[in-house]
């Protein structure tokens, strides 16, 4: 850890300051590591396991929430049409979705600063072609791209396949559609870094251009990609959602908070409104409070705004 | 400038020969064209036949060049799941998802310009902190919440506007239109509203950035200083030099709406083209997917060379080659 640049090792005290004095950022961090943690423990927070085809009972189907007449207490948000609770479904919904958006995440952030790094750091042919690659899928929206690619996995693959690895055809269509971000930011920072004077020094005493990049560059990048990796997690939820809404998503074996949204849509009509509205609040919870988090992060690192 | 405009172009065409590629391996190979035309009793006789007859065994640059010519002239191939050309399709549902975003186009320019205008000149009103809470809020929700919301306050609730369709539609020739019935119109409001809502918060945050970004500049103190109408300054000066930019967004910002049009249609079972992809996409009914994918990719290319070339049209500064970019 001894040679991590200075910078670094300053800025979570002068984080936690900024943090601490900022009633927004404290309250969207609270909400989102309350999901988190009850998403973590989902099944010893849940009533019931809602994936237990055992404990389904159809006579405890579409009751209403615990303050509705006619509702059963052990059911505190409602059931939907199986008999689920809806309390543990939405636990165990927002596990899929944190987990399907963290992992896109990560998978657009590895590829996009990798491709980041190399691009600005070599320079020439490479950083051109990369950077129109980029481009040219920056041009297309990125719902799109998920959406294209999770619809070519559904042809190349069976039925029956395609349902066990949906989760990972989804990390990957949504990581996919998102690495031209990183890339770009990643390439310009490192592009920046380059011409200063302790990558020269590195070169000179004879490091190699890979430890170079990765233990000199890449820890003075990480912020800016912080920063887009909080505010991508919102975004990586959000397409979780939308495509598990548009039925492309995650199956109804295991549901995902769009997928939940998807089911209790078909109740909207017939009055069963908490199927569909208890997962879309906690949906839209999440995300506005991933955003918020990540809205202030890039303030608070943004040194134009000191 | 010009060499501006030809790495623009050169991009352009790149998309279009990557879409073209990627649609064509989708149409080639995922799931099988045979496998997909005939029944499981067909023999393996029968089924290499079709395949000389479908092209299938010539070369890879021949199949793409054969591909690339059909698709030109608007020629995609046989629909797997309704068994019917996807060209004939796509024009049945073009109107619809057209009417869809003129309309949403419509609400999200004009609600969001104005009230970006207006959030920007009184900015320290009470009014214009409520419009942007209420924004940032309108970029967190997600389409589809937006659109069930809708559904269930106007449609379930109050029932005074139709949840799905198009309502009545009359025929003009082979276009479709819903907005010459008084179904047709009440139809439109909901999807339109939805599909707008977070176009509009977007470009209102922008042209209240812009402008404020340019009513702080020297010349418009100058302006002010000379004593000139407020609504001169706001709307000769200010205005003009804050719209560049907000138009070139704009421009991008309607090649989403198509795009996004699909998690709209789906919500209100709007009869357009997102609604036959994400079908599609259901069924793995790959030649709808592929051309849908061409069709996409081109009206997105076309977006971005129509707004360079705006860009060049309303800046002076790009015409001298002084300030080129």
């Amino acid at each position: 850890m001894s040679d991590l640049p200075v910078t670094l090792q300053v800025r979570p005290g002068y984080l936690w300051s900024r943090f601490s004095r900022s009633p927004v950022a404290i309250i969207a961090a609270a909400i989102t590591l309350l999901m988190t943690l009850a998403a973590l423990a989902a099944p010893l927070l849940a009533p019931q396991n809602p994936f237990d085809p055992a404990v389904l009972e159809l006579t405890n189907g579409l009751l209403p929430p615990a303050w509705v007449d006619g509702s059963d207490t052990r059911f505190l948000l409602g059931s939907d049409d199986q008999g689920r609770d809806m309390l543990s479904a939405l636990l165990y919904g927002s596990r899929v979705s944190l987990f399907v958006g963290l992992a896109s995440v990560l998978f657009a952030a590895g590829l996009g600063v990798l491709v980041g790094l190399i691009a600005g750091y070599a320079g020439g042919w490479i950083d051109t072609l990369a950077m129109r690659l980029a481009d040219v899928q920056l041009t297309i929206p990125a719902i799109l791209i998920a959406l294209m690619i999770d619809g070519l996995a559904r042809a190349a693959l069976p039925p029956g396949v395609h349902d066990a690895v949906a989760i990972y055809v989804l990390i990957f269509s949504i990581g996919i559609a998102d690495w031209p971000q990183y890339a770009r930011v990643v390439r310009a920072a490192t592009a920046v870094q380059k011409t200063l004077g302790y990558v020269s020094a590195a070169r000179v005493m004879g490091v190699p251009g890979p430890v170079i990049v990765l233990r000199h560059i890449l820890p003075n990048v990480l912020t800016s990609v912080l920063v887009l990796g909080t505010l991508g997690l919102a975004l990586a939820i959000i397409s979780e959602a939308t495509l598990s809404f548009l039925g492309v998503g995650m199956p109804p074996t295991s549901p995902s908070l769009g997928t939940l949204i998807r089911i209790g849509n078909n109740f909207l009509f017939s009055g069963e409104w908490w199927i569909t509205l208890f997962p879309s609040l906690t949906l839209v919870v999440l995300a506005l409070a991933v955003n918020l988090l990540g809205d202030w992060l890039r303030d608070a690192l943004n040194p134009k705004l000191k | 400038m010009a060499r501006h405009l030809l790495r623009r172009l050169i991009q352009a065409v790149s998309v279009m020969a990557l879409a073209a590629f990627v649609s064509f391996l989708l149409f080639n190979y995922i799931g099988d064209p045979v496998n997909n035309m005939v029944g499981q009793e067909t023999s393996g006789a029968d089924r290499a036949a079709l395949r000389e007859k479908l092209g299938l065994n010539d070369s890879f640059i021949v199949q793409f060049a054969r591909f690339a010519g059909n698709a030109v002239q608007g020629d995609f191939g046989t629909s797997y799941r309704l068994q019917r050309p996807v060209a004939e399709l796509i024009a049945e549902r073009l109107p619809a998802t057209i009417e869809l975003v003129f309309v949403s186009a419509l609400l999200a320019i004009t609600i969001g310009v104005g009230l970006g205008i207006f959030t920007a000149i009184r900015r320290d009103s009470w009014m214009s902190r409520v419009i942007l809470a209420v924004s940032l809020v309108g970029v967190s929700l997600p389409t589809f919440v937006i659109g069930m919301g809708l559904i269930y306050l106007f449609a379930v609730t109050l029932g005074w506007l139709p949840s799905f369709g198009r309502g009545d539609v009359v025929s003009l020739g082979w276009w479709s239109t819903g907005f010459l019935t008084v179904s047709g119109l009440k139809a439109v409001i909901l999807p339109a509203i939805t599909l707008g809502l977070f176009q509009m918060t977007f470009i209102l945050r922008l042209v209240r950035a812009e402008m404020l970004e340019v009513l702080g500049t020297d010349y418009i103190r100058t302006a002010r200083a000379m004593g000139l109408a407020p609504a001169t300054i706001n709307g000769k000066y200010a205005l003009k030099n804050a719209a560049i930019p907000v138009i070139t967004v704009i421009g991008l910002k309607l090649g989403e709406l198509i795009a996004f049009s699909i998690i709209t249609e789906t919500v209100f079972q709007w009869p357009g083209m997102g609604l036959l992809f994400i079908q599609a996409v259901s069924f793995a009914d790959v030649p709808i997917m592929s051309a849908y994918l061409f069709m996409v990719a081109f009206v997105f290319v076309a977006i971005n060379v129509a707004v360079d070339l705006l860009y060049v049209a309303l800046d002076p500064r790009l015409r001298t080659g002084e300030g080129a970019a």
